[in-house]
């Protein structure tokens, strides 16, 4: 975690960057549109990397055309959720593909306390390893406030 | 934004800047557009002016734009009314394109929907279904077709409200988003406008589609049947000139769309009477041409109402 200042999570694509704009995120979603990639917005208050199913914001996004709708929607969930993670996802349905294509964080709470790394004592001497969020040790909806 | 804004800021134009509209009109492509309405539709003469000189205002908005004259996205939202088949959906469909190529849309496409796709039957079903179809709409037209269904005064727990509401409050917001044209009978959308104020003062352009004369309707339907490489006998055009004459004083006229529907039972006569004379040499040219007989045995001529034909689109939906 040394080089992640402030536990700021990194999952998806640019999680590494500063948060993007406004601008960033609706040139990103005009990408996904531009190949047919249905768009949907999600939010999760569990940051743990293996929590793969967020809850969705609202219906996916079929057959638009422009972006100004979707960045409408993750401004609509912001509001709603403004300490939850919120991503964008795109998924395209191409056969043998069928599989979200871009994900990217849009909103992230404001204090990110990060995972406590947990050490089990196996039998032999070996060593298993595991991490939990700290904020997982409230209940849902609690957890960033 | 700041850093772009103040670069603007610094080099407003002098007042002496030349401006060249014209050069400006070809860029656009905006007369191809024109151009193209002219061709596909018949008459409409004031409807055509009235769209000439919305894209004039919209090109000029444009320059003053780019002299920093005004900052402001004109409110292009727009009501078209009319009697049903007189070309409404086809001129928005122009329009979209017309607004596309001067920039005030992104897309440019057209979202044609009615009060079915926009309002639901339970509550808390109309607020995501209408933003659907805005969403779906965003960069380029949402036309709204019988608007005024939207507003039914008589039953006052009716969803149609909300998604008034919200329309208003993204025609609003949105106003670079999405551009809405609503559609509808004169009569009707003028009462709807009445009930609904808020509506009219966001609608800049009303544009008013006239009938079609006799002869027009004629014209058009010879445009429709060249496109289907078909056309009249000399006698066979006498004949449909009647049938517009008494088809227009029945009930359900839809302009165009009567024509159209004639025209496909005609087609169907037509088909109906080469395949009952099989034996007789048959030419190409019969095959392209319609005949007297394909359009004198309609219903219209013999009794006087117009005509139902199983599986043809009734025409007044």
């Amino acid at each position: 975690m040394m080089s992640n200042h402030g536990n700021r999570i990194t999952q998806g694509q640019f999680s590494f960057l500063p948060d993007l704009t406004d601008e960033q995120i609706t040139l990103q979603i005009k990408y996904a549109l531009k190949n047919n990639w249905a768009v949907n917005v999600e939010y999760t208050d569990d940051p743990h990397p293996r929590n793969t199913y967020w809850e969705m914001f609202g219906m996916p996004m079929f057959d638009l055309k422009d972006p100004a709708g979707i960045l409408m929607e993750v401004n609509e969930c912001r509001k709603t959720f403004p300490n939850h993670y919120v991503r964008v996802t795109a998924f395209d349905s191409t056969r043998g593909w069928e599989t979200p294509r871009m994900s990217f964080i849009v909103n992230r709470p404001k204090n990110e306390p990060g995972y406590r790394l947990i050490r089990e004592e196996r039998g032999g001497r070996s060593m298993g390893y595991t991490i939990v969020p700290y904020a997982t040790d409230k209940p849902e909806g609690e957890r960033y406030v | 934004m700041s850093e772009t804004d103040e670069d603007t800021q610094t080099e407003i134009p002098p007042d002496d800047t030349e401006v060249d509209l014209e050069a400006e009109f070809h860029s656009s492509n905006v007369q191809e557009v024109l151009d193209k309405l002219d061709r596909e539709l018949v008459g409409l003469i004031p409807v055509k002016t009235r769209i000439r000189e919305t894209a004039a205002l919209l090109l000029v908005d444009r320059v003053r734009k780019q002299m920093q004259l005004s900052s402001e996205t004109p409110t292009l939202h727009m009501c078209f009314t009319g009697n049903p088949g007189t070309g409404k959906t086809t001129v928005a469909l122009r329009m979209a394109e017309i607004l596309h190529r001067l920039g005030y849309v992104r897309e440019g496409h057209l979202v044609s929907v009615t009060r079915d796709d926009l309002v639901g039957q339970y509550i808390g079903h109309t607020a995501p279904k209408t933003k659907e179809v805005i969403k779906k709409a965003m960069g380029g037209v949402l036309f709204i077709d019988e608007a005024y269904y939207l507003y039914r005064p008589e039953n006052e727990r009716d969803y149609g409200q909300e998604s008034i509401e919200i329309l208003l409050q993204v025609m609003e917001n949105n106003r670079d988003d999405l551009v809405v044209i609503l559609a509808g009978y004169k009569d009707k959308m003028d009462r709807f406008f009445h009930s609904n104020p808020g509506m009219r003062s966001r609608i800049a352009h009303h544009i008013d589609f006239p009938d079609y004369r006799p002869d027009e309707l004629l014209a058009i339907a010879r445009l429709m049947l060249a496109e289907q490489n078909y056309r009249f006998s000399p006698e066979a055009e006498k004949a449909f000139a009647q049938y517009i004459e008494k088809r227009r004083q029945l009930e359900h006229f839809a302009n165009a769309r009567s024509i159209r529907n004639a025209l496909d039972r005609a087609r169907l006569r037509q088909a109906n009477r080469l395949f009952a004379g099989a034996g007789r040499k048959l030419t190409k040219r019969d095959l392209m041409t319609l005949e007297p007989d394909d359009i004198l045995v309609s219903r219209v001529f013999s009794e006087g109402r117009p005509d139902t034909v199983d599986g043809a689109v009734p025409e007044n939906t």
